[in-house]
Formats: C-alpha cells, structure tokens, sequence
C-alpha cells in the first residue's frame, strides 16, 4: 500500500528567517499522527504548506506516491486535504451553513445559490457531530467556542476528505467538547481518513495518536510509535531535541 | 428536525428572539429604518405646514435621491468588504464630462446613437478607472484609502482638464430623459405595470423559495405570516405608484408617474441585493468582510472580487455622474463634488458598518432617502445651507450611536469598530 501523504525535505523561509529547514512527515490512510513541538518549532507552519495556506520554498509532497503541487487553499482542498485552523478560519458574520460551504457553494442551475440545498446538507453533518446545535441561522460570531468548533469540523468533513489537518483542535475545548473530538477523530481513522493532529497537549495526543512526529526549530527530531515512548520521552524530545536512547535507531 | 427556528432568515440580528418581524422574516433592522424615516416625514410635514407629504415634493424627493442613492448602492459593497471609495464624486464628474464633450463636440449632435454611444462610453470609463483602483489595492496592497483619495484628485483634475474648465451644454434631449426632467417620466400606465410586476416578483420570489425550503423538509414559515408579508410589501409598492402618479406634469393633467433616475435607482437596486444574495459573488463580498484572512484560506478569490467590486463601484459613480449631468443638462466640473461624503453617509446611516462584513443595498437606499428627506425639509423650512450641513452631521452620528447600541443590546459583534 502506497502511503497517504508524504512530505520530504520542506523549506519555507520569512524574511530571512528559517520557520522549516529540511521538515519531513507521512501519513498513512486510517493512521493518526501527532505533530508535537514547541511554540515555533515550525508544526503549524509544516501543516499550513500541506494546506495550501503557505507555499513551501522547497521540498516535495506526495499524495499516494505521486508528486503534488499545493499553491494554495484550493489546491489541497481538491487534493482532499481539508484543515480545521487553530483560529478557526470562520467568517464570523455569516451563519454556520454559509461558513461550511464557504468556498464552495451549492449553485442551481444559473449560478444562484442553493441556500435550501446547502442549508439541508449542513443541518445534517452539524448534527451529526452534535444533534443540539440548533443555531443555524445566527452569525457564528455569536456562537460559543465549541459551537464554532463544531462549525469549523463540520466544514472539514463534508466533503470527503482524505486527510484531515487539526491545527490545536482542543485548545479552546471544555472536557464534554474535547471528549467529542476525540469520539470524531476514532470514528474518521475507522473510516480510513488520515489524520494530523497539532498539539501541545500529550495527554489528547497519547490517547489518540499511533505515531508522533517531534520538531524542533523547523527540523524533525525524530518519528516514533506512541506505544514506544512515554510521555518523558516525548518531553525530551520536545525540549531537548534529542531521541530516546531505546527507540533512536528505530525508524517507524 | 430542530426546534423551529427554519424560518429564521440570514442577516437577522444574532442572539434576537424570532419575534413577529422575525415570524414575518422582516429585517428588524430595515423596519427600525423605515420607522426612522417615517418618523421624520411626518415631523417635517407638520413643521412645513403640510407642503412635506405632497406628491410634488415626494416626486421630487424621489428625483433627488436618485444620484446619491445610485453611488451607496455600490458603497455598501465596498465598505462591506472594509475598504472605502473616496472616489466615486471625482469619478461622476469625469464620467459625466466625457460624455458631455464626446455627446456635445466629438460626434454628430442629433444622431439617433449619439446619447447611447456616449453613455456607453461614459460608463465604461467608470468601470475601468474602478477596475484600475480596485487593483492597485488588491494586488499592489495600496490601502484603499489612499488609493481613491488620490483618485479623487486626479479624476476631478482630468475633469477639469478635458475643457479647461468650460462648461458643455446642451445634451441631447433623448440623454436629458436620464436626468428625469419635465419628460423624463414613464407616465401613469406604465407606472402601474412596473408595480404590477413588482407585486408579482415578490410573491413569487417568497413562494418559490417557501416551497422550495418545504422539499427540504424545513419548517416553513406559517402561510398566514407569508401572506402578511407579502401584502405589507406590495402595500410599499402600489403605494409608491400612487404617489408618483398622483403628480401631474406642471401645467397639465398628465400624470408624471416614476421618473427615469428614480427607474435607474429602482433598477441598480434590485440588481445589486440580487449579487448581495443570491450569488457566489456577494457571499464571497461578506465573507472578505468578516474575516479576510478565513475567506482566502477558504479558497476565496479575493482579489478578483475586490477588483470587481471597485470597478461595479465605479460603473455606478459614472451611472450616477450621466444622471446629474443629464438632470442639469451640462457637463459641469461641479458635478458629484463632495458627493462621496453624502454617499458614504447614506450608506452608514442605512445601517453599514465601516468595520466591515455588515450592511445591506435596501438600508443604504434608504439611508439616502432619509439623508435626502432632510435636506429637502430643512429647504422648504428656510434653513441657510450651513445649518443644513451641521443638523445633518448631528443626524449621521446619532444614526451610527443608534445602530451601534443596537448591536451592543444584541449581543453579536466580536471585534471592535474600526
């Protein structure tokens, strides 16, 4: 089986300073891959080139062993590649259905907006991740941070991703909302989807990853299996930079 | 299914109950305006002892409003998108002058095509000078705000330029109908016909889109509310009708009936919510306005819109320059001076805010008309100009105060005004 997405040898400088410098991740189909690192390690930047938000300098992603090119947003949506931001990306003046297909609109026949259509679609996945969101005609601006959380997954799984980008998905969650994240990211690697998850959380990331993916000033410090390391581990990595002696000559 | 909240429509106000405006699915908002405006009428008819609310000055009142009226329309999208159009007076005037010189110096005076030719031409350059500003933003990332304050400068200046400041008369009476005028009416039959079809529109548009929300299987809103609304609307509709055509041209039994820059502002109107709503482009408008950044990261083309807004921007600057023009019946380098203050003003008293990501084409017509309504009172009062100025100053920043609590009591917006 060839592998989902892989990433090789990604550079992206801002104004002369490096944010990845040789990043590298893969995925396979139905695996979750936690991306951890310090605040600018580089993870969120490597997730906004797989994205489309920022166009890599250099380096090469595949999509089922073919070479991709991701110019932007559009690019990796077509590709499959759908991304729940860590701010949300939500227009906070426009209501949850709108926000969903923001982008890409049900159009009848003419180019008007099918607003029945869109409106029936979105009720169904909203409830879907949660059968009390009722709110779907205010402006999501008004919506509690879970809401528009949910707003923001729903617009990720409509339209049959095949990798799934979160971006710090629990930051702003209680614990009923973060449990309901977590029930979501089993159910979608059960349905063959591959996931990435950002995190500083170990404790979501252990729970819900297979493998993990550290960096460390936009280089990987190393890929391990969750089921190998220990959270001091991971620490270590994290902050040191260094592999645990056990696991270092083990490439996953 | 839901509690029924179905019937709720975009644009109502966040966190508010569907109360009855909301049962009717009536803007709370464009009521609270037209509350506003009716307030007023009837505070100026009693303070001009009944010459306000008379079909004269209501046809009048209509005419007026037409220049200004024409440029909020376009005002509203670009504000909705955060930027601004200093521009749109200089861009009137320009377009106004070209084709007074092309109409009057350049071709054949009396040809049947000349005041087609140069209207066409006057329009396009409106839209390629809007084009030209909306890509120095978008691309070059020039803030708006300088962009078209320059452009205010510049296409007064290119005005002035073209004659050295002559004045250019007389149009071609065919042209002059634009401006509205002793013939520049559409007459009593035709009058009626146009609301007869209005009426018609608007019940089909509701209905079609009742039912169509019924396929789906959303609770519909009930038929009796529907019906109210749709009487209430046509009740706006026959009796603007009436008033247009319960004034007779001077002199003479005839009823005038809507005048042609009213027609044109009926027109721009209808076609502007018709983008706002109904299609991918005024969506996109919005979401540019709520957040820029989530609107390019959903695949948005944002810089394409910005550029098409500007030049729709500018198509109706010129639109409204060749009614002014037409309407004096020269080509002046006073036309649309100032104008962008008035049309901005409409815009923000019908309810946009120069944050960005709200405001609406009926609240910015409106906004005209209550801003014309005053002035054209405080005229028939006596008021000297410059009392004029500071009492409708007063009122802008009353209205924006007003709709600013509002939104507070409503509890929506994130994000502080700009």
């Amino acid at each position: 089986m060839t592998t989902l997405v892989e990433m090789h040898d990604i550079h992206k400088q801002f104004g002369g300073v490096a944010a990845l410098d040789g990043a590298e991740l893969w995925l396979e189909a139905g695996e979750v891959l936690g991306l951890l690192g310090h605040n600018g390690a580089g993870k969120s930047t490597l997730v906004k080139v797989l994205c489309g938000a920022y166009p890599a300098d250099r380096g090469e992603i595949l999509l089922d062993g073919q070479r991709v090119e991701i110019r932007n947003p559009r690019d990796a949506r077509k590709l499959g590649i759908e991304t729940i931001h860590q701010t949300l990306a939500l227009a906070d003046n426009l209501d949850a259905v709108a926000n969903i297909f923001l982008g890409r609109e049900i159009v009848k026949w003419g180019g008007a907006l099918d607003q029945a259509a869109m409106e029936h679609a979105g009720r169904n996945v909203l409830a879907r991740l949660n059968p009390n969101f009722t709110n779907h005609h205010v402006p999501v601006g008004s919506l509690s941070g879970g809401q528009r959380q949910v707003v923001a997954i729903a617009r990720a799984i409509q339209f049959q991703a095949r990798v799934l980008v979160m971006d710090e998905p629990t930051a702003a969650l209680g614990p009923a909302e973060t449990a309901m994240v977590g029930d979501l990211v089993r159910r979608l690697q059960s349905e063959g989807m591959g996931l990435i998850i950002v995190s500083h959380d170990l404790h979501d990331v252990f729970s819900l990853c297979g493998r993990l993916t550290v960096m460390k000033t936009g280089r990987p410090v190393g890929h391990v299996r969750t089921e190998d390391v220990t959270q001091d581990d991971v620490l270590g990595m994290i902050i040191a930079g260094r592999m645990p002696v056990q696991t270092r000559a083990a490439r996953v | 299914m839901p509690r029924g909240l179905g019937h709720r429509r975009p644009g109502c106000l966040p966190g508010m109950k569907p109360g009855l405006l909301g049962t009717l699915g009536i803007d709370a908002r464009l009521a609270a305006l037209l509350g506003t405006l009716a307030a007023i009428w009837l505070g100026l008819h009693v303070l001009t002892d009944g010459i306000f609310l008379t079909p004269r000055n209501l046809w009048n009142l209509a005419s007026q409003t037409a220049v200004v009226g024409i440029m909020a329309c376009g005002m509203v999208l670009v504000i909705v998108t955060r930027r601004i159009d200093l521009s749109v007076g200089s861009i009137a005037g320009c377009a106004g002058m070209v084709i007074a010189v092309l109409q009057v110096e350049v071709f054949a005076p009396g040809t049947w095509w000349n005041p087609w030719l140069t209207l066409a031409i006057g329009l396009g350059v409106g839209a390629a000078i809007g084009a030209a500003q909306g890509a120095l933003n978008a691309w070059l990332a020039i803030p708006a705000f300088v962009v078209t304050l320059a452009g205010l400068l510049i296409f007064r200046g290119v005005a002035w330029l073209l004659t050295s400041g002559r004045t250019v008369a007389p149009m071609d009476p065919t042209f002059q109908l634009l401006g509205g005028g002793f013939q520049g009416s559409i007459g009593a039959a035709a009058s009626w016909v146009l609301g007869a079809l209005g009426v018609a529109a608007l019940a089909w548009l509701r209905l079609s889109a009742r039912a169509r929300r019924q396929r789906f299987g959303f609770t519909p809103r009930p038929l009796w509310a529907e019906a109210v609304t749709i009487l209430l609307m046509s009740g706006l509709i026959l009796g603007f009708v009436a008033v247009m055509n319960s004034y007779n041209r001077p002199r003479t039994d005839i009823a005038q009936g809507i005048s042609i820059p009213v027609l044109v502002l009926i027109g721009v109107a209808c076609v502007l919510e018709w983008l706002a709503r109904t299609r991918r482009f005024g969506r996109y408008v919005y979401a540019i306005g709520g957040n820029p950044e989530a609107a390019r990261l959903a695949g948005v083309p944002s810089a394409r819109i910005i550029v098409a807004v500007f030049a729709l921007m500018g198509f109706l600057a010129a639109l409204a320059g060749a009614v002014a023009t037409a309407r004096l019946n020269a080509g002046a380098n006073s036309t649309g001076e100032l104008a962008e203050l008035s049309v901005i003003a409409a815009a923000v008293i019908g309810g946009t805010s120069l944050a960005g990501g709200s405001g609406t084409v009926v609240g910015a017509v409106l906004g005209a008309v209550i801003m014309q309504s005053l002035d054209n009172g405080m005229v028939l009062l006596g008021l000297p100009s410059a009392l004029r100025n500071v009492i409708i100053g007063v009122v802008l920043i009353v209205a924006v105060w007003a709709d600013a609590l509002w939104r507070r009591r409503a509890g929506g917006a994130r994000g502080g005004e700009a």
